[in-house]
């Protein structure tokens, strides 16, 4: 079992979704973040001085896998989010040790 | 004779009408996403700023100075001539700046309702441009030719008490136009946008049925029986809707909304905008009643056959409502009521039903034409959509460079 983070675009995330529920995705957990990589921050304005806002708002998408779908699934997301700008966001893949259905108490792969 | 009791009234009346655009930037910010939320509240307070400077230079003038004309001309610029004695044409007990003052409340709300056809994908400057524009050469036009002396519908017979046509159908025609050329919002298909806070559109609706009172009772200008039956049959046409609306959908849907009781207390306030000095109780329950069913069926079925973007039906719930308050004026009004009006179909007089037809089909014509050469004529200078990217990212923050919510402190 593998965790898929990805860090995306606020915009690409209806996009992201819907894609990813095409492909058969069983479950996803959706989070709107605040943070930044290497595009720092936006400019606002704030009564006439203009103010540089160092966190910008970001979509980040946690998905619990089988092993043998995270190329598909991380592969399909890079090509949706990605504008070619900076500031498109990131994609983390983590190994996770077991899960449980809480309803039915079966545990590993079949639990996600 | 300047009255105490009358000038009170049509100040507080003008207050109350003013109060008006801010609930209604509330009950249309409430209906879009959180990305496009400080768009339409600024829309709307950018229009009290420019067009109370408007209206006392020229609005006022080209609206309600006498003349038989295209509109009334530049005889009172700059208000000169407009002072604190009563012109008694327009309201014989109240100063004619105070009638002034209260008229420049209607033509701040009236290119405001506008707004929500084109939410959340309008270039701020355009949007600016196009406003001035369209008050200027649809709205005054169209008010000072309804309302104004020696307007030619008000010659023929027009009843429109409190801007029914001059406001409701007048916006609500603009609002399909631009909804149609402006083109829908991206992504409509697959995913219709939930309103982003609905308390906010609840809050709108409920500082627009009060501010009515004085877009209505107030149009009776003085305090006085007039003033009161308004007052009375707003109330009540826009208690029967917001019922209808809610019985509407717990029928047809299973359950009733909140934003269903809203939409439809609107459309009851809309209707009866232009019966209210002309018509009973019982014909305001009437009209209310089924404002709702006809509404409801522009909203739901009409819109989704025809597929245009009207974000926030303003053309639905407007120009629909306002059209069928229009025509309701021509079968309820009564003399029993207000004896400055005229009798309707079922009051013996079916001639009225077919000058309120008239009105209502020049307002169409005229604005429907007037609105789409103004568009066309600021989308070519400056464009009016913004760029696919801007509307991905909102309105917020790529026209006004601020952002309604954060996720920190």
């Amino acid at each position: 079992m593998k965790k898929i983070e990805a860090v995306i675009r606020v915009e690409k995330s209806e996009e992201v979704t819907e894609a990813l529920e095409t492909l058969g995705c069983p479950g996803m957990m959706i989070t709107h973040i605040e943070g930044h990589g290497r595009q720092k921050g936006i400019v606002e304005q704030f009564r006439g001085r203009e103010y540089k806002v160092n966190f910008l708002p970001k979509i980040k998408i946690e998905i619990i896998v089988k092993d043998s779908q995270v190329d598909k699934i991380i592969s399909a997301i890079a090509k949706i989010a990605r504008t070619g700008e900076i500031g498109d966001g990131k994609i983390f893949v983590s190994t996770i040790e077991d899960a449980m259905r809480i309803r039915t108490g079966e545990r590993g792969d079949v639990a996600v | 004779m300047i009255n105490a009791g009358d000038t009170a009234w049509v100040l507080i009346s003008s207050a109350l009408v003013l109060l008006m655009t801010p609930g209604l930037a509330f009950f249309y910010g409430g209906m879009v996403r959180r990305k496009n939320v400080l768009s339409v509240l600024m829309q709307c307070f950018i229009i009290m700023c420019v067009l109370s400077i408007q209206w006392v230079l020229i609005g006022y003038s080209l609206s309600f100075h006498p003349g038989e004309g295209f509109w009334g001309g530049f005889g009172w610029f700059g208000l000169n001539g407009v002072g604190l004695e009563p012109y008694t044409d327009y309201a014989g007990t109240v100063p004619h700046q105070a009638f002034m003052i209260f008229q420049a409340m209607f033509a701040i709300i009236t290119p405001a309702l506008i707004i929500g056809a084109f939410a959340e994908r309008m270039k701020f400057s355009a949007f600016l441009i196009f406003t001035l524009l369209w008050t200027t050469f649809v709205y005054d036009p169209l008010c000072h030719w309804i309302w104004g002396m020696g307007g030619w519908l008000r010659n023929v017979g027009a009843l429109d008490f409190a801007g029914g046509t001059v406001v409701h159908i007048n916006a609500g025609i603009a609002a399909l136009i631009t909804a149609i050329i402006l083109g829908k919002r991206t992504n409509l298909e697959k995913n219709v946008p939930a309103p982003h806070n609905m308390p906010f559109v609840v809050l709108g609706t409920g500082l627009l049925w009060f501010g009515w009172f004085g877009f209505n009772a107030g149009s009776a200008l003085a305090a006085n029986g007039l003033a009161v039956n308004a007052f009375v049959v707003t109330n009540t046409a826009a208690a029967a809707a917001g019922l209808s609306w809610a019985l509407i959908e717990w029928i047809r849907n299973g359950k009733p909304t909140i934003l269903g009781v809203c939409s439809g207390a609107v459309a009851g306030l809309v209707a009866i905008t232009p019966a209210a000095g002309f018509v009973g109780v019982i014909s305001a329950i009437i009209i209310g009643l089924l404002v709702s069913v006809i509404c409801f069926i522009a909203v739901a079925v009409i819109k989704p056959l025809f597929g245009y973007d009207d974000s926030l039906d303003a053309f639905g719930v407007h120009c629909v409502g306002g059209i069928w308050g229009a025509l309701a004026t021509g079968l309820f009004a009564s003399k029993l009521v207000n004896s400055a009006g005229a009798n309707g179909v079922f009051f013996g007089n079916p001639k009225q039903f077919l000058i309120q037809l008239l009105a209502v089909g020049v307002t169409i014509a005229y604005t429907g034409a007037v609105t789409f050469i103004i568009y066309k004529l600021v989308d070519i200078f400056i464009g009016v959509r913004v760029d696919d990217k801007s509307e991905a990212i909102g309105l917020d923050l790529t026209q006004h460079r601020e952002r309604a919510y954060t996720v920190l402190e």
